[in-house]
């Protein structure tokens, strides 16, 4: 139990400085920003209390926006990405032998569950943050592209992430 | 009562999601433009140290770069001076010197944090309150305008960049004077608008906009940028104006901060018209 808490919170300063320190900084025809610090968000083990998991996407949102400087944008994003992830894990369907400890990662549940796992939380995350950030429809197109563009780049990071880690593991 | 701790209980994650985004949309409403300071004033202190120790790091690998824009700039006051002028009529030097008063002043900052892929960007500068900068104070560099210091703590400063939703600068059309506001519309950080020049004015691609000077931020004169194209929208009046801007916005290192020593005079006079 100790080992999993030890564990997140490496995640966190890891995902959280990488975000900070590097991606905050990339850009691409003006349009992509990354966001992968949310990917500690959707790795949190599936038996966390649903008070935990909002508080969590609430800090995490917080200390982005801090470094960010766009107090409460990266907040309501990542309140209703953890707020979603239940919702999105009973869409894709819970497997019935998942262990207590387990985690939505793909090394335990495979690609085929992971990827519209990720994919969904990743849209609904990305679509929030672009229309808070621009609040209002006058610009959709670009906000679309901006969400699309960005959220592609996200998912193909942690598709990355995940996938070098699974493959570290099984040797 | 107890019915009431039930409903709470029962929907607690609904409630708490609830509380939580409320308390997200609280801080965006009161970031609008002006920053709550004390709020901003604690996570300035903090994150401002964490990016200048970062920054540190990377400055050594653009030194050359910005030794190279130092000493073209030198080479441009060099060329100012009145050292470098013939003096053909040392009256006018005279009648110059005391004429004009001195009424600005720059600081020299870095730049610490930057974006240029937000719809809305910020820049972290190294400065603060301690070193002279307070907030309204104009932002540029060498070669253009940068943006606006928006909140300051002791030692850090935020600086509205140019390339922000809020950004609405006077600007001019060097060649022929004409005024129109300088917007930027998300797209490309290197492209900016110019909007509200009528569509009678004669320009061309390549002209320069610089800033008019009429707001209380930036002074006159400050280059902005080139004009890119142009085209009248159909049943309007006024031209849209794409142009580069001077600046790289993407490579921003040293910037200066521009204090103008006549702004309260200024304000209070036009205060005074403003009562009556």
């Amino acid at each position: 139990m100790n080992r999993m808490i030890l564990k997140n919170i490496m995640r966190f300063v890891l995902f959280v400085s990488l975000q900070v320190f590097l991606l905050n900084k990339i850009n691409f025809f003006g349009y992509l920003n990354p966001y992968i610090y949310i990917l500690f968000i959707l790795l949190l083990p599936f038996r966390i209390q649903g008070w935990l998991l909002l508080l969590l996407g609430f800090a995490t949102g917080l200390v982005i926006d801090m470094f960010a400087n766009t107090p409460g944008l990266n907040v309501a994003a990542t309140v209703l990405l953890a707020f979603m992830r239940p919702v999105v894990i009973n869409l894709v369907g819970k497997r019935p032998d998942y262990e207590q400890s387990g985690e939505p990662s793909m090394r335990e549940m495979g690609f085929k569950w992971f990827f519209p796992y990720a994919l969904l939380l990743v849209l609904i995350h990305h679509f929030a943050l672009n229309f808070i950030d621009v609040f209002s429809f006058h610009e959709i197109g670009q906000t679309f592209l901006r969400v699309i563009v960005s959220s592609s780049f996200t998912l193909t990071f942690i598709l990355l992430a995940q996938y070098m880690l699974s493959v570290q593991k099984e040797r | 009562m107890r019915n009431l701790l039930a409903f709470v209980i029962r929907y607690h994650f609904f409630l708490l999601f609830l509380l939580l985004e409320a308390f997200g949309f609280v801080l965006i409403a009161n970031s609008s433009y002006y920053q709550q300071a004390s709020v901003q004033n604690t996570s300035n202190r903090i994150t401002g140290t964490v990016y200048g120790a970062f920054d540190e790091l990377s400055d050594y690998l653009s030194l050359r770069k910005t030794n190279y824009i130092l000493s073209e700039e030198n080479a441009r006051l060099h060329r100012a001076t009145s050292l470098s002028f013939l003096k053909a009529d040392t009256n006018s030097f005279f009648v110059n010197d005391t004429i004009n008063k001195l009424r600005y002043t720059y600081i020299a900052a870095k730049v610490i944090n930057n974006s240029v892929n937000r719809r809305n960007n910020y820049i972290m500068l190294n400065k603060g309150r301690k070193h002279g900068i307070e907030k309204d104070m104009a932002v540029i560099t060498s070669n253009g305008i940068v943006g606006t210091v928006v909140s300051i703590s002791d030692n850090f400063s935020w600086v509205m960049s140019v390339l922000n939703k809020r950004t609405k600068i006077s600007g001019r059309i060097k060649k022929n004077n004409q005024m129109g506001t300088i917007i930027w519309e998300g797209k490309d950080f290197s492209i900016g608008t110019l909007s509200d020049i009528p569509a009678h004015v004669k320009i061309a691609r390549g002209d320069t906009i610089v800033t008019s000077g009429f707001s209380y931020i930036f002074p006159a004169g400050i280059f902005v940028g080139t004009i890119k194209d142009f085209r009248v929208e159909q049943g309007d009046h006024f031209y849209v104006i794409p142009f580069n801007f001077g600046v790289d916005y993407n490579s921003l290192d040293y910037v200066y901060v521009i204090k103008d020593l006549s702004k309260k005079e200024v304000m209070n006079l036009e205060n005074t018209v403003k009562d009556e």
